[in-house]
């Protein structure tokens, strides 16, 4: 029995010792992406960039940073996609956590025949709106505008709603028959009980739609056509065909659009794990 | 016999009597409220998803360049993809191709990670952090970094390939490499699937876990007879989602090789891209829209018909 017991342990030690070699191996190919475009950014000519050899930056001035700054209206492009951040980030955990509510808290005929509608719709790929929505935005003249961008967050998104429905459905009835008996209204249970409670929930929403506004590339690309009103992803991209050598400046400007979303990861890493395994899992 | 008809005859007389009544009085301000609601959701599906899907639908058969007025063509648009337009097919079989590769890839190396996590390791929460990091990193960002790292001549990668005495590849610039370069890239940025099953595996109770492996079942067979079928309903879901997503893929080949070289990887929503906003043709576009969306529908039909088979959803 002991034998057994000792020949166990060491194949689990054995074990274990491979699962961390391919664990550390792969997280090195992870990581090391990151690294080299963290290293372009602060190499002093494009060739250098592209010089293996040279495995370390060969200076650590924030020059190639400033002169690709310089050289393309970046400021402009971050007050716009700031602008759209703002709006959408807000507009998108009100109006979401408002439908969710009516989903999760009020018991109302014909309710799941509105929210399986709804989810129904998640399913369509978005291919096929697109160019109506376009046609549609271009119609009303908001070409060129922030509108196609902002607006339609207000009317909820029905991931995000599906998201804290779930939530909600977990807080305790009795708080909303309670208040109902005091002689407040479903709006009151909202505001005063059922969004104060969902704060983490509510920052998970948040912190998933300034990624995703961060990051999108598509919407600003076909609804955006004057350089003042670029966001930052398409400005970068922009920068890419002008400034398609210039790798020293790519990688500085990348390292920007990247920065930001790497520091909210780190101060909201829970609710990134939390909202990516809930929607996963309870998908 | 005719006596337990009449009964439920009456039974469900009286289920819809109850369904169609009217609202009491308390229901109908749960109603309004409810209404209230979700009013914002239903306007929107409205506008965003309704009607423009009527739209697109009756625009499918128009010619419009959005200038001039849109002239009614039947099913011209249709036959023309089919028989003229050679980048349709084309770009619909390597779009198609790519999915078949990265959706089981994806989901194998995910589900892979995801088990070397959930092992007793120490540090784990590091070694989630190092596999997601790379999936917050915005497409057009991630493009240029990996430009530079395919770079045929003096990119990294090459030079790392060299050490084991691989010959230099051109990667983007093969018409064979460029989707297995977009290959390597997706899984790069694959953190989420990662975590979605890492958060599945811990939902396994680890004393069937050991009760099997009392049992005598090696490695294997737990895997294969515990860990996939209790982690099986994320599978799917992660199978659903990147059939949807791959099928739509835009970003890589716009950002990254324009469809080239020599359209190898001429993404189908690319060629969508191209109709309809650099060649103005909108009723082209929207024809390819619903031939695409029709492309998705079988394949998720062809999943779900798979997945009810085989996903293990428990207590259900």
């Amino acid at each position: 029995m002991g034998v057994r017991k000792k020949s166990h342990r060491r194949r689990s030690a054995i074990g274990r010792f491979f699962v961390y070699l391919i664990l550390i191996m792969i997280g090195i190919s992870m990581i090391f992406p990151l690294y080299w475009m963290i290293r372009g950014a602060f190499m002093e000519t494009s060739l250098d960039v592209m010089d293996v050899e040279q495995f370390f930056p060969n200076k650590f001035d924030f020059g190639n940073f400033k002169e690709a700054f310089e050289s393309a209206p970046f400021d402009q492009y971050l007050k716009n996609t700031l602008y759209l951040l703002v709006f959408n980030v807000t507009a998108t955990v009100v109006s979401c956590s408002f439908v969710a509510f009516g989903f999760a808290r009020i018991n109302f005929r014909h309710r799941n025949k509105f929210f399986a509608i709804m989810l129904a719709c998640m399913m369509i790929p978005g291919t096929v709106m697109q160019i109506p929505q376009f046609v549609g935005w271009v119609s009303v003249g908001a070409f060129d505008t922030f509108a196609p961008l902002t607006i339609p967050s207000l009317f909820g998104s029905a991931t995000y709603i599906f998201m804290l429905r779930q939530f909600f459905m977990t807080l305790p009835k009795e708080y909303d028959e309670a208040a109902l008996l005091d002689g407040a209204s479903y709006f009151r249970i909202y505001w005063n009980i059922i969004l104060p409670l969902s704060k983490p929930a509510l920052l998970t929403i948040g912190v998933f739609t300034f990624m995703g506004v961060w990051n999108d590339f598509f919407g600003p690309l076909i609804y955006l056509a004057d350089e003042a009103n670029w966001t930052l992803a398409i400005g970068l991209s922009n920068f890419q065909g002008q400034y398609a050598s210039e790798w020293h400046l790519m990688m500085a400007a990348s390292c920007v659009l990247v920065l930001p979303l790497v520091v909210i990861y780190f101060f909201a890493q829970r609710h990134f794990i939390e909202g990516i395994a809930l929607t996963g899992v309870k998908g | 016999m005719s006596k337990t008809t009449e009964k439920s005859e009456e039974l469900s007389r009286i289920a819809y009597r109850r369904r169609h009544a009217k609202m009491t009085k308390g229901e109908k301000t749960k109603f309004r409220w409810g209404m209230f609601f979700i009013a914002p959701q239903l306007i929107g599906l409205a506008i965003f998803v309704f009607i423009p899907m009527i739209f697109s639908f009756v625009m499918s058969f128009m010619e419009w360049d959005i200038v001039s007025e849109p002239k009614f063509i039947g099913w011209d648009n249709y036959k023309f993809m089919m028989e003229e337009d050679e980048y349709v097919p084309l770009s619909l079989r390597i779009t198609v191709m790519y999915t078949l590769i990265q959706v089981p890839c994806g989901v194998m190396y995910t589900l892979f990670i995801a088990m070397l996590l959930n092992t007793k390791i120490r540090s784990r929460s590091l070694f989630r952090t190092i596999f997601y990091l790379p999936s917050i990193v915005p497409a057009v960002a991630s493009a240029a970094l990996w430009i530079i790292i395919f770079n045929p001549n003096n990119g990294v990668l090459n030079s790392f390939l060299e050490v084991f005495g691989v010959e230099p590849q051109l990667w983007l610039y093969d018409e064979k490499e460029v989707l297995i370069a977009f290959l390597i890239m997706s899984l790069w940025g694959s953190g989420g699937g990662i975590i979605v099953n890492l958060a599945a595996l811990q939902g396994v109770p680890t004393h069937l876990q050991e009760s099997m492996e009392l049992d005598g079942a090696n490695a294997w067979h737990r895997f294969w007879r515990l860990t996939v079928p209790m982690v099986s309903p994320v599978i799917f879901y992660n199978v659903i989602m990147g059939i949807i997503g791959n099928l739509q893929g835009f970003s890589q080949s716009y950002l990254m090789t324009g469809g080239g070289p020599n359209n190898s990887s001429l993404f189908y929503m690319l060629h969508l891209y191209r109709n309809a906003f650099q060649w103005g043709r909108m009723g082209y576009a929207c024809a390819m829209a619903w031939v695409l969306f029709l492309v998705i529908a079988v394949f998720t039909a062809i999943a779900f018909f798979i997945g009810n088979k085989k996903v293990y959803y428990e207590g259900g």
